[in-house]
């Protein structure tokens, strides 16, 4: 449906500007006065002020640990895969490396590198985990003054994580196990 | 100091003229350098910002209560600025005239700087001989008017140099803007000089010079009026900065322009804005005198006194022009057309018409 605009044309007073003048600076003097005398302009001045980003807001991606504070990630590299710009590198254990921080679990990374300068926040990598080992957090201003800088290693996505607890699939497996050993099932 | 009037009275106008020169170029400059700052600050707030807040020199250390007020206020600011346009890449385009690209800068910016000469900004220092103006000529406002447009050749030049779309089509707006405003500018000021008798500055100050109701503006409020509208299209601020307008020509004549090349054009502006408030200052505003009247000052420091009240003046057309940039959005090129060519310049005839009149009737 087309809706006609009315233009009606101006009228004498109109023509000579001065209904705009006086309007025009109506509105600038009470912004002005808004600014000046009372002092509170819109702006929130970054560096000092920052914004409360929201619960569940899509960050940075950081390693969490579980509830134990071990390391989460298996080096399954899943999210090496997907990642659509290549800012994960993970490097396995191979078959002489560490054993994984949790019992029962079969692996964890020897090194977990992401380069924040590549990511691009998309989430991804928190989607196709199946060990809810990393997730996108409340940062979204890394700076550094190297580009090596921003290639954020193992200890230090762990150490932003933090802790993340959720499921315990390891553990429970790990319970499995002993109870099959100690057979016949203890009546509960 | 007794010295110097023992010299030649040649010698003497030539050192007092250059004192005087180099005084008001260095006062003009720098006077731009903190509208530029006044211009930034007053818009901020005016869209509820806080403008630039930031640059602090290491000398802010060392003041512990003023040095951070300042800072807030960006008093460093225009420094940093300064400093910044001095250090840019120097870029000249590949397929512009190079000759006239580099001529044009310094066609803008140095009209706005002769129109200074004539304008008296205050009255002596103590000698009587010595009066503050560079040059008192007799024809002071015709002077003003031919400099003044001699400012849009640059503009011109620079959007024919560039040879590229936007800066050729600001040329274009620039010049029929110059043809639209002159005219009706001129004319408003024919009624101030025939009130007054003579075109030189000095005495159309000292002819004000009985305080504020002597003021021009009082008897001649449509040629006050004539003369700021003319002045805002002269000095391409909105709303008629047609041949800048950054939202629909990316900048206009100046956009292919970078490093000191653009900020003459930014010194021009700005200077011309100065130039023309103190224009206005000195025909409708008593020029140097204070608002309660008196003459020509007997010591240094009235004389001072009255460099200050021009300046002061002269600081208050400046705040209006910064404001009226907010007050509306720009004209378009036909309304611009229609209001220099149909009302202003019939308007400023009519006044000049309305003027003879009543002089006629008075003087019969």
């Amino acid at each position: 449906m087309t809706k006609v605009v009315e233009r009606k044309p101006l009228s004498m007073l109109e023509r000579t500007y001065l209904p705009s003048i006086v309007g025009g600076f109506q509105v600038t003097w009470k912004h002005f006065a808004k600014s000046v005398l009372k002092g509170k302009p819109l702006t929130m001045e970054y560096p000092e002020e920052k914004w409360v980003v929201p619960e569940g807001y899509r960050g940075a991606p950081y390693l969490v640990k579980d509830q134990e504070g071990d390391t989460k990630c298996v080096s399954c590299q899943l999210c090496e895969f997907i990642c659509p710009p290549k800012a994960i590198k993970i490097t396995p254990p191979g078959p002489e490396g560490t054993p994984a921080d949790r019992a029962n679990a079969e692996k964890m990374p020897r090194e977990f590198e992401i380069n924040m300068l590549r990511c691009i926040f998309c989430g991804l990598c928190q989607e196709v985990c199946p060990e809810e080992a990393i997730f996108l957090q409340r940062d979204y201003s890394l700076t550094g003054s190297t580009r090596e800088e921003m290639v954020y290693n193992k200890q230090k996505l762990l150490e932003l994580g933090g802790v993340h607890g959720g499921i315990q699939k390891w553990k429970h497996k790990l319970e499995e196990a002993q109870a099959q050993e100690a057979f016949p099932v203890p009546q509960s | 100091m007794d010295a110097i009037y023992y010299l030649h009275p040649t010698t003497q106008f030539v050192l007092f003229s250059l004192v005087k020169i180099v005084l008001a170029f260095g006062i003009t400059l720098t006077f731009v350098a903190y509208a530029v700052l006044a211009e930034r600050k007053i818009s901020a707030w005016i869209q509820d910002r806080v403008g630039p807040n930031r640059a602090a020199p290491f000398i802010v250390d060392y003041l512990p209560v003023i040095g951070p007020a300042l800072v807030r206020l960006g008093l460093f600011q225009p420094m940093a600025d300064g400093l910044k346009f001095l250090l840019k890449e120097d870029f000249t385009p590949a397929y512009v005239r190079k000759v006239y690209f580099w001529l044009a800068p310094a066609l803008t910016a140095v009209p706005a700087f002769m129109t200074m000469a004539v304008i008296p900004f205050g009255s002596t220092l103590g000698n009587p001989n010595n009066p503050m103006v560079i040059a008192d000529l007799n024809v002071g406002v015709l002077y003003t008017f031919g400099i003044v447009s001699l400012g849009v050749y640059g503009i011109v030049l620079a959007g024919y140099a560039s040879n590229s779309k936007y800066p050729f089509l600001g040329g274009i707006r620039s010049s029929a803007q110059m043809i639209s405003y002159e005219i009706a500018m001129g004319m408003s000021v024919v009624a101030v000089f025939m009130v007054i008798g003579d075109l030189n500055l000095s005495k159309v100050v000292a002819y004000q010079g009985g305080g504020i109701h002597h003021w021009m503006l009082w008897k001649q409020p449509l040629a006050f009026f004539i003369f700021l509208v003319a002045a805002f299209a002269e000095t391409n601020r909105l709303p008629f900065d047609l041949p800048e307008s950054e939202s629909e020509l990316v900048g206009g004549y100046h956009t292919e322009y970078s490093s000191m090349k653009f900020a003459l054009f930014f010194l021009g502006e700005y200077a011309s804005m100065i130039a023309a408030s103190a224009m206005m200052v000195t025909l409708f505003f008593g020029g140097w005198t204070f608002p309660w009247g008196g003459g020509a000052a007997d010591g240094l420091l009235g004389g001072l006194a009255h460099i200050a009240c021009f300046i002061a003046k002269m600081l208050v057309l400046m705040v209006v022009f910064i404001w009226v940039r907010w007050m509306f959005p720009r004209f378009r090129y036909d309304q611009l057309m229609d209001l220099g060519w149909r009302r202003f310049i019939p308007l400023a005839m009519a006044n000049i018409l309305i003027t003879a009149l009543v002089l006629a009737a008075l003087n019969h």
